[in-house]
């Protein structure tokens, strides 16, 4: 076949096109879906009420809270921990066997179906540490889930920093240290809080981990060591056993609000406080 | 033959790996002198700048080997400190380096670094170093906004402006013209010769007219190597000692 620059240009392009429109339609269909039949069900009961007959009455007030809290303990624990082993391979160290080393298990952690890390969680956390199904196991399970991705997209982020940003700071007086918080890490903000933001995600999302290891209480935790239910095992469960599918389309599109809230919530602080003029 | 040189550069050689790239290269420099280093692409005259400051070992496998001397000490001893060996040999990239910030927190970089907190000196600090960068009147208006956001005659001046805010000792400049239109060009070089009464400059120019217009003195090296060195007189007026910087000169070749 011969054609001409320009035909290969367009049938490219259409392609391109159809691709992207397809993509975009299929999750507009899914969203609406969820949001049409959810959004009904949520009012100030349904979120301030704790599930009441396994969830086919009341409202969704524990998961909430238990959403919140493992994400929250999860977070806490693994963003300096993924941060700090981010600096220290693409800062403090040359390429050697120990850096290749982590990076290496990070990768392949990265890709290990989350069950396997329920399964960790369960044996490790909650049998052998005596920690029981609770927020403390779940948190501390989703950490080490998150940990590989949080490593690798912040160094990715520190290391595509310019050279010629750590030069300049370097030649006005700046030591390496200084360097890398008042210049390096600035620079990379972006590019680290969207690893988290990504890693929130997966947390919201995760069920079979946080089955095993938070368990899937109804009532609301009094503290770290209680078990708890997250909103997407509650829905699981409400779906899967048919208790309740209106219920269950509540809990999804409180789901799907609640990402796109953290995502606009969090660029927002980062382009107010550490992004200006960058 | 200055008794007491601002820079004294002593059997100097430097190694990228194993890969020597200046070769015994003795030079010393004066103090308020400008200073041309000229010569073909890859002479070697961007890592000699970068050594005068250390800041080469910051970001590459290099070594020194011999001595480099401001006002007599080696500034490749145990004890020397390299921040303020940085501090007290400014430099101004090839390329416009302007940090990700604002213009004046690009240039306040440095003298923050240094311990000065207070915003009026701060202020003070940054307006003289703008004016003295021919920069003031571009920006005095719009200090806050992001330095990236110059044109890029405007970020080399911002990058001059930076280095006289360190009030350094010594300012070495790479090519600071390089993609510059003649009126910032006219600029930059009518600031040179009025702050070299401040300050030794040691200067990669962007071109032979440049080095001859500006220098006091200069020194031709070709792959790492000085070829010679003399007053602006000797190198760009006389007939040179060595023809290859006649050739280079005239245009033969290079
Ligand atoms: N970081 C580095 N690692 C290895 N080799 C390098 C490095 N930087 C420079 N070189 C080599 O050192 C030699 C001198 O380079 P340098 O940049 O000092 O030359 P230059 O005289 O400034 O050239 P130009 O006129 O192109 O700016 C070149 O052969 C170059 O390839
Ligand atoms: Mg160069």
């Amino acid at each position: 076949m011969n054609l001409t620059a320009q035909t290969r240009e367009k049938i490219a392009k259409t392609f391109i096109w159809a691709a992207a429109v397809l993509v975009l339609a299929v999750l507009t269909a899914i969203i609406a879906d969820i949001l049409i039949k959810g959004l009904p069900v949520i009012n100030f009961s349904f979120l301030t009420e704790i599930p009441r007959s396994m969830g086919r009455a009341g409202g969704v007030a524990s998961p909430i809270v238990g959403t919140v809290l493992i994400t929250l303990l999860a977070v806490t624990i693994a963003v300096p921990f993924g941060i700090g082993t981010a600096l220290y391979l693409a800062e403090y160290t040359k390429d050697g066997i120990i850096t290749r080393l982590i990076r290496f298990s990070a990768e392949s952690l990265a890709g290990i179906p989350s069950i396997v890390y329920g399964l960790f969680g369960f044996i490790f956390f909650v049998i052998y540490l005596g920690l029981g199904w609770s927020i403390l196991s779940g948190g501390l399970t989703l950490a080490f889930m998150i940990l590989p991705t949080i490593i690798r997209t912040a160094e990715e982020a520190i290391r595509s920093v310019p050279l010629s940003f750590r030069e300049a700071s370097y030649s006005l007086g700046a030591t390496k240290t200084q360097t890398i918080f008042k210049v390096v890490f600035p620079s990379a903000i972006r590019g680290i809080t969207n690893g988290i933001i990504l890693s929130v995600g997966r947390c919201i999302a995760e069920t079979a981990a946080v089955m095993l290891t938070a368990g899937s209480a109804l009532q609301l935790p009094s503290s770290i060591l209680d078990p708890t239910r997250t909103m997407a095992v509650h829905f699981y469960i409400l779906a899967v056993e048919g208790i309740s599918a209106e219920n269950a389309y509540g809990t999804a599109a409180l789901l799907i609000i609640l990402i796109f809230l953290i995502n606009v919530v969090a660029n927002m602080l980062v382009n107010r406080f550490v992004a200006k003029g960058r | 033959m200055d008794r007491n040189p601002k820079i004294s550069i002593r059997d100097f050689n430097f190694f990228f790996d194993k890969k020597q790239v200046i070769f015994d290269l003795n030079l010393d420099i004066s103090k308020n002198e400008i200073f041309a280093v000229f010569g073909p692409a890859g002479s070697g005259i961007t890592t000699l700048l970068r050594a005068l400051n250390r800041l080469v070992e910051m970001t590459s496998d290099a070594k020194a080997q011999g001595e480099i001397l401001l006002d007599g000490k080696s500034i490749y001893s145990e004890n020397m400190n390299v921040t303020d060996l940085r501090r007290k040999v400014g430099m101004v990239f090839d390329v416009p380096t302007p940090l990700p910030i604002s213009i004046f927190e690009n240039i306040v970089y440095g003298p923050r670094l240094s311990g000065i907190r207070n915003k009026s000196e701060l202020n003070d600090i940054a307006e003289k170093a703008l004016r003295e960068a021919a920069l003031w009147d571009d920006v005095k208006d719009r200090l806050n906004i992001a330095a990236m956001s110059l044109s890029g005659g405007q970020q080399q001046r911002l990058c001059i402006a930076r280095v006289l805010a360190l009030k350094p000792e010594v300012v070495l400049l790479d090519r600071p013209c390089s993609g510059l239109d003649p009126i910032s060009t006219a600029k930059i070089e009518e600031s040179l010769i009025q702050l070299k009464k401040q300050f030794t400059i040691i200067i990669a120019p962007h071109n032979i007219q440049q080095a001859a217009r500006i220098s006091d003195r200069a020194a031709f090296m070709l792959l790492g190597h000085l070829i010679e060195e003399g007053t602006n007189e000797d190198i760009f007026v006389k007939a040179n000692k060595d023809s290859r910087t006649n050739d280079y000169i005239t245009g033969r070749f290079g």
